[in-house]
């Protein structure tokens, strides 16, 4: 169904309904989901790099099983955020956070636990393809398993299971030997999502996965999220809206105004981009900055 | 709006974390002491040994408990490794301990005013001093530099401005020469220059063969500062019409001055201490030799080696204040050079 | 118009360089190539005062182990041997012995500086190994000799006492002082700075975004070491390690100070017997005649030829390690 325009501010622009009606278009789900858990919530994030205050307050739910792409301009503390969400943010010197992230309801951050079993549960995929290159291709899409040493019953099944869900089985099942750097960018990529999806992560971060691929490659990626989200809760960092469009059940619009990032908007897919209740939100669906 | 947030770091450790990092490290220490006595272990290696196992284990053993057999390893391997860079320092705490400690009684007033033309080996410290060493070291050194320093920026100017076709085989050369050992170069100029033409030791044949070893050490560093400025300095010079020899004299090379600076320093640091060298072409005297192209010349290592050599509880008194004059001097050497060279970055 | 005017020629673009431009690079060219002019000339001149001897001797001065000469009244040769195994056997000793030992500690104290330190620790540790580095090597050797070598010895005496059945670790007789194990030690001491620098430096150029990977798939430190790091650096650790063994190869003083040369072939590394071809210049070179100078002066090529190669090998890895991290 196609929404009408209701506002002449939304019939001055074609845009906002084209988003509107690819994300309509794409297909409501008929099945119910078979992610486990309750999903991911940021309670009250906050961040900083040393003095430099980066992200404030956010507040964000993510079900399980849904799929939800983070837009707004550069520099607006999305992929901050993300990072903050598996615990990568605090690799970097100086970072500093305040706020929670309830996994299952449990914080993340909570003392004694052990990040590493975190990042397991929370998988990420980065926004440059980075297969280790010292690795096979198999040994790539199992490296997790051994860097965590987690024993499994028949590791051909899940090596073929993860390539299948990534849509790469069929282009790499016969040189499972090669080195991951033989593949081109979009491949390479792909392997690595097989690679976060081999420790099966209740939650996959994917930190502008597509922006460093072609056309063909980003379409490939796309209709792996689409499959992956029966599975799993999947939160996209994304420059094209397009691609939040097409992928997304829910979008969130960061922005910052020149002080740390601030989510500004969070709703359905659809609504974002069809009547955007934040005047800011629109102008940048709109394409009028950023 | 709630209140203002603070930012924390909850990765960091808390502090019972820490106390129980730090009650490990204790027991560890107890434990060895305790086992040491009881086994027939004995000796400082033993109790090092015993404890670094201890915290070892202890360490892996907490973490297995709470966080699993991945977790175990890592907290052995962090002591493990840990434990070499404590096996690098301790030489260096040793070194510098042992020379304070035994330098400290060799020094008198006289030292940097006499010389040893008046004094024997077993005589009392206060006899003699230092004075022809510290001027022979300084003549050696200043001979040195004003051979190997133009040749060294010369060869690092080469690879960074020119680039010619012999870039890679010189850079390779390069690392080669760094790679002569001292003595080889020592025995070069005794066969090339000292027999068949001077035929007499000098400052001028101990300075030939520490310029051999100083030119790498100046090249590689050279090359190393001038790849840093930028490529922009170099096209603006040119784009304003200036030729390439007056975009590296007048541009390049003044922004790299204090780079070049420390990449001299380095080299000098390097040479101060050579000793082998020295030993086979400047003969060693005992007295100031203002004639820095004949006759024999003493120096800082070779009065140290001599002293050494001598044997006496005085001569070897002599030659620990004779490495504690050469270890000042390197450092403080080594400490400009480095307070030179993170002036170049921060600017 | 015919159909080849369409395709224009290639032009030449070709600059004539200034007269003050072709004397700069003139000068800095023959700058460039002083260091094919030293190393050419020290092989050269080396060769040509030792060929005398290295005719004499032939094969026997690289197989045989005597170095003896007698002079009549006249100070003319009656007799010489000239033969450099015991030293280059002692050589290889020493320094082998120095690497085994300093490459493991050198590489954990490059993996903690790069990956366990906190930032403030990490530039001191930093400055005082690149110090340690520069620390001339009379200064290692007399601390040795009179502060290290009873700790070594003893070290040595417990070595012989459990591992004494493996025939490297024999001593007959029981004599342990200013042994090849010793001289090891100290060089290895030396040599840690600069392998420590070479590994530091490489496994800094661990592709970080494989580093990140690593940890956003649950690894511990350690397991990413084991992953990305050792992987990207395994190489250019073999190469500083040849660096560190080319510099041990021909270190002098510090060699001379500790050990106990002997002109006898000797594999017991905690013997207190052992050579070295740099220290054995040193040592004769104080009463030698002009015969046995030539001699010395075939010794010291050999010498050079010896680290020449070491060095290039190193080098050679180095780069190309360097290279494949990028």
């Amino acid at each position: 169904m196609i929404q009408t325009p209701e506002s002449e501010k939304a019939m001055s622009s074609t845009q906002p309904s084209s988003l509107a009606s690819v994300a309509n278009a794409r297909q409501e789900r008929t099945h119910a989901s078979t992610a486990t858990g309750t999903g991911l919530e940021a309670r009250g994030v906050h961040a900083w790099f040393g003095k430099n205050y980066v992200l404030k307050d956010i507040n964000l739910e993510f079900a399980a099983g849904s799929v939800t792409a983070l837009i707004g301009p550069s520099g607006c503390g999305k992929s901050t955020f993300i990072r903050t969400m598996n615990r990568m943010h605090e690799f970097i010197p100086g970072a500093a956070m305040a706020g929670q992230v309830l996994l299952d309801g449990k914080d993340v951050y909570a003392p004694g636990v052990d990040v590493t079993k975190i990042r397991l549960q929370i998988g990420m995929v980065f926004q440059k393809p980075n297969p280790f290159p010292s690795m096979t291709i198999g040994e790539n899409v199992l490296s997790g398993l051994k860097l965590a040493q987690i024993k499994v019953e028949n590791k051909d099944e899940l090596l073929e299971s993860c390539l299948v869900r990534a849509g790469l089985w069929n282009e790499v099942k016969d040189r499972l030997d090669a080195h991951g750097g033989s593949l081109s960018g979009g491949q390479q990529q792909r392997l690595c999502i097989a690679r976060a999806l081999a420790v099966s992560p209740q939650v996959l971060l994917m930190d502008e996965p597509c922006s460093a691929l072609d056309p063909g490659s980003t379409l490939r990626i796309e209709e792996t999220i689409r499959e992956l989200s029966d599975s799993m809760t999947i939160i996209i960092v994304t420059h094209n809206m397009q691609q939040a469009a097409r992928v997304s059940d829910y979008t969130a619009f960061f922005l910052s105004d020149g002080g740390p990032g601030e989510m500004i908007e969070v709703s359905r897919t659809s609504e974002i981009f069809s009547q955007p209740k934040d005047q800011r939100t629109e102008n940048y669906v709109t394409g009028r900055f950023g | 709006m709630s209140a203002v947030a603070v930012p924390t770091k909850p990765w960091a450790k808390r502090p019972q974390e820490r106390a129980i990092g730090i009650s490990f490290f204790l027991a560890a220490i107890a434990f060895s002491y305790f086992f040491v006595a009881v086994t027939e272990m004995k000796g400082k290696l033993a109790y090092a040994f015993v404890f670094f196992v201890a915290y070892g284990l202890f360490t892996s053993t907490f973490s297995f408990i709470n966080r699993g057999p991945q977790a175990a390893k890592d907290s052995f391997v962090s002591t493990v490794v840990s434990l070499g860079a404590v096996v690098t320092v301790i030489p260096i705490a040793s070194i510098l301990f042992t020379v304070i400690q035994k330098g400290v009684p060799g020094l008198h007033f006289g030292i940097l005013s006499n010389d040893m033309s008046m004094a024997t080996s077993t005589d009392p410290i206060a006899n003699g001093g230092v004075l022809h060493a510290i001027t022979g070291t300084l003549t050696l050194v200043f001979l040195a530099l004003i051979m190997s320093v133009p040749i060294g920026i010369l060869t690092a100017l080469y690879l960074t401005e020119i680039k010619g076709r012999f870039a890679g085989p010189i850079r390779f050369l390069v690392q080669a020469m760094s790679g002569v050992p001292s003595i080889v170069a020592g025995l070069f100029i005794l066969s090339a220059v000292l027999y068949p033409i001077t035929k007499s030791f000098s400052a001028l044949m101990g300075a030939l063969s520490l310029a051999i070893l100083m030119i790498p050490t100046v090249a590689r560093t050279s090359e190393e500062v001038l790849l840093l400025i930028p490529n922009d300095l170099r096209e603006a010079g040119t784009a304003l019409g200036g030729t390439q020899w007056r975009t590296v004299a007048m541009i390049v090379l003044p922004a790299a001055r204090s780079g070049l600076m420390t990449a001299v320093i380095l080299g000098v640091a390097r040479i101060a201490g050579e000793t082998a060298p020295i030993l086979l072409l400047t003969g060693g005297g005992d007295k100031v030799n203002p004639n820095p192209f004949d006759g024999s010349v003493g120096s800082l290592p070779y009065y140290i080696w001599k002293a050494f050599n001598a044997g006496s509880p005085e001569a070897i008194t002599r030659a620990w204040a004779g490495l504690l004059v050469l270890m000042i001097l390197v450092l403080i050497l080594f400490i400009t050079a480095r307070a030179l060279s993170t002036r170049k970055i921060s600017k | 118009m015919s159909d080849t005017a369409l395709i224009p020629q290639p032009r030449e673009i070709s600059t004539e360089p200034r007269r003050s431009d072709k004397v700069f690079r003139g000068v800095v060219t023959s700058g460039g190539l002083s260091s094919l002019v030293v190393l050419g000339l020290i092989a050269l001149f080396l060769a040509y005062r030792g060929f005398e001897v290295l005719r004499e001797e032939g094969l026997g001065f690289i197989t045989n182990a005597d170095w003896s000469i007698t002079l009549d009244e006249s100070a003319n040769v009656v007799e010489s041997n000239f033969g450099l195994s015991a030293m280059l056997v002692g050589t290889i000793l020493c320094s082998i012995v120095a690497v085994v030992i300093a490459v493991p500690i050198s590489v954990f104290s490059a993996l903690y500086l790069n990956f366990y330190a906190p930032a403030w620790l990490k530039r001191i540790l930093v400055a005082v190994i690149d110090m340690m580095a520069a620390f001339p090597s009379i200064l290692f050797g007399i601390w040795g000799f009179l502060v290290l070598m009873p700790s070594v010895e003893y070290w040595a005496k417990l070595i012989n006492k459990y591992l004494g059945w493996i025939p490297l670790f024999e001593v007959e007789p029981y004599f342990f002082t200013r042994s090849p194990f010793v001289a090891g030690v100290v060089l290895a001491i030396m040599i840690i700075p600069i392998i420590t620098s070479v590994s530091r430096e490489i496994f800094a150029q661990a592709p970080l975004d494989r580093i990140q990977a690593a940890f956003a798939l649950g690894a511990t430190r350690w397991a990413m070491i084991k992953a990305v790091v050792i992987p990207h650096g395994r190489s250019g650790v073999v190469g500083g390690a040849m660096l560190g063994l080319g510099r041990a190869m021909g270190e002098t003083v510090a060699v001379y100070t500790v050990l106990n040369i002997v002109f006898q072939i000797n594999w017991h590394v905690l013997l207190g017997a052992g050579g070295n071809v740099a220290s054995l210049i040193i040592l004769k070179f104080g009463e030698a005649s002009e015969y046995e100078i030539k001699a010395l002066m075939a010794a010291g090529l050999v010498l050079f030829l010896l680290t020449l190669i070491v060095n290039a090998i190193a080098n050679v890895i180095v780069k190309s390690t360097g290279k494949s991290g990028r």
